[in-house]
């Protein structure tokens, strides 16, 4: 298969007050039509850098990403995000919010009543038919969450990028809407970019696991082919040990090879502290 | 342990009868005896203040002569009223009858030109302040839009705002009154130039804190919101009808509320500053006029004044609170 979508040797510096900063350095990585690949690496790593140059919210400062062979220059529907919190406008109905992205993208290429179809499709993917005509604050934090996936999903985009899409939910939540990803993608088969921090999550979902070494100038330090077989049973995996090899490679990565130096405060340092912020 | 005790104790259920109705007591009496209660003892202290005011017109009003007031200015409402009626009617009979006597006659109606009544006061500060705020409303919300989504704009417009905002447009009067009369010039005037100026000085007031208060709600827009419309790909007009306007609603009606408060405050003390008709002119007549009642038509005055205050922010939270998403920023 041919790639999709490269990610081509991109740096990426934001100018401070207090000089350059340089956040990613010589991040390079090729997706294949309907990979699902898993960003993964502690906070502050440059991983959601990654996913918005990707997304076109951010400009690399060298190097670019291609998409089908041509440049990515500003954001668009054929990369769809799936944002952190979720980000539905509050004053339009699920069904709206899915509306207003199938209006614009759908546009002069749907009649009204294939849109409609298309909405409700959509939220029926998500199992969320019965909630679609409520607004975002009525719902859980869960279920907004789907929307925001029935969103993307609408826009059928080329790249479905996520950035930490259940990293706001509860553990059982999480679990839930990890299976639900799964059941779709298996139907869909796109091609998927998601943030996480959990390893979990990343060893079940993904076809590779992309690694991320330390900020600043973060880059990708390891790639982790996942070559369980589909459809993945998490209850099933748990005493699978290729599994566990994968899980504890992608741990002895994060937490041996590039663990994270926390700088431990003494009581000394915090108390000047407050008495600079007082 | 007192947890424990209540539960020994209400095993009685005398007293868990007293808790229940203490319970409705408290949920549903309380938000209306309260206010009651409030009201009752600043009556009586009020009497007892104005008792003790002597002035050169007597008496200090108390609760009683406002009421008093009140239903006099009711009554010389509908007096006026009937007279102006009386007179029409006897201007169509002389009418009537000069017609049939020389049917080469053209009837004139002249207007009946009786003093305005507090009422009729009351409905011209009632339009000229809606009219002033509908007014700048129109200029303030696109404006505060376009310094919202420009920082050039804003970083232009923003010193002339600061300078302009702190200027009481009591002010303006004087220089609004001789402009109006300069540039308003025509045979037959639709609006009388005194509503004229009344409703410049309620919009140069109104046009500060909505400006102001709708380029802050456009700013502090949400960034993820910015970057679904980005992902979209949404056209500019689109952008702003569809993201940056329901976003801003909040922020906008803050401004609005803001501004009509302001507004209803200044229009009085502008319209007594100015002479021009509405309740201003009403507290100021009856401060020259000098009458044993006086001073109780003035407060009297005061406390509609207060009403319709009042009335106007609990109009705005109500329509807030239909076109707003955010259903708590509609509370007080």
């Amino acid at each position: 298969m041919t790639t999709l979508l490269n990610i081509s040797k991109i740096d990426m510096v934001f100018p401070t007050p207090k000089g350059d900063f340089t956040a990613l350095q010589n991040v390079d990585l090729q997706i294949k039509k309907g990979e699902f690949i898993s960003l993964i690496g502690h906070s502050g790593c440059g991983k959601s850098t990654v996913l918005n140059v990707v997304a076109g919210l951010y400009q690399a400062t060298k190097g670019g990403v291609l998409l089908n062979n041509k440049e990515v220059r500003e954001p668009g529907p054929e990369r769809a995000v799936v944002f952190q919190n979720h980000s539905l406008l509050p004053w339009l109905t699920c069904y709206q919010n899915v509306e207003l992205a199938v209006k614009e993208v759908f546009r002069n290429k749907m009649s009204a009543s294939e849109m409609k179809d298309w909405i409700n499709h959509n939220i029926h993917l998500v199992h969320m038919d019965h909630a679609a005509h409520k607004l975002p604050d009525e719902i859980s934090g869960g279920m907004k969450q789907r929307i925001g996936i029935a969103r993307a999903l609408a826009m059928q985009p080329e790249v479905l990028l996520m950035d930490e899409p259940f990293g706001a939910l509860d553990a059982l939540t999480r679990a839930h809407m990890q299976d639900s990803l799964m059941e779709i993608q298996d139907e869909l088969n796109n091609t998927v970019i998601m943030i996480t921090h959990d390893v979990d999550e990343a060893v079940l979902l993904s076809d590779r696991i992309v690694m991320m070494t330390n900020g600043p100038a973060a880059t990708v330090g390891e790639i982790l082919d996942v070559n369980l077989p589909r459809p993945r049973d998490r209850l099933a995996l748990a005493k699978d040990p290729n599994y566990n090899n994968l899980r504890s490679s992608v741990l002895t990565f994060l937490y041996e090879k590039q663990r994270k130096v926390e700088t431990i405060t003494t009581s000394k340092k915090t108390s000047s502290k407050k008495e600079e912020v007082a | 342990m007192t947890t424990l005790i209540s539960k020994l104790v209400a095993g009685t259920s005398s007293f868990s009868q007293f808790k229940t109705n203490f319970r409705i007591f408290n949920y549903y009496a309380k938000p209306v005896l309260l206010p009651v209660i409030g009201m009752l003892i600043f009556m009586f202290l009020w009497t007892i203040a104005a008792s003790s005011i002597n002035t050169s017109l007597g008496k200090f009003p108390g609760p009683s002569e406002v009421g008093t007031q009140m239903v006099n200015l009711y009554q010389e409402h509908v007096a006026e009223r009937d007279k102006a009626d009386a007179f029409y009617q006897r201007q169509e009979e002389r009418n009537a009858k000069r017609v049939a006597k020389d049917p080469t006659y053209e009837p004139k109606i002249r207007a009946y030109t009786g003093k305005e009544t507090f009422l009729d006061q009351i409905i011209t500060s009632l339009i000229t302040v809606m009219s002033g705020f509908i007014l700048a409303a129109f200029f303030a919300i696109p404006l505060g839009i376009a310094i919202g989504l420009s920082k050039n704009l804003n970083t232009a417009i923003n010193p002339i705002i600061q300078i302009f905002k702190p200027v009481s447009p009591l002010a303006w009067l004087p220089l609004v009154t001789m402009a109006v009369s300069a540039l308003y010039v025509s045979d037959d005037p639709y609006f009388a130039k005194s509503f004229v100026n009344s409703l410049i000085t309620v919009t140069l007031c109104c046009i500060w804190p909505m400006v102001i208060n709708t380029s802050v709600g456009v700013i502090s827009i949400n960034q993820d919101w910015d970057n679904v419309s980005k992902v979209l790909r949404l056209p500019k007009l689109k952008h702003i009808q569809k993201i940056v306007i329901p976003a801003a609603i909040p922020s906008i009606f803050t401004g609005m509320r803001m501004s009509l408060g302001v507004a209803w405050m200044v229009l009085i003390a502008a319209e007594m500053l100015a002479q021009n008709p509405g309740l201003g002119k009403f507290v100021w007549d009856e401060f020259q006029n000098g009458s044993s009642d006086s001073l109780s038509r003035i407060m009297t005055a005061v406390v509609v004044i207060g009403f319709i205050g009042f009335l106007l922010d609990r109009t705005m939270q109500k329509i807030q609170y239909h076109v707003s998403w955010n259903k708590d920023s509609a509370k007080l």
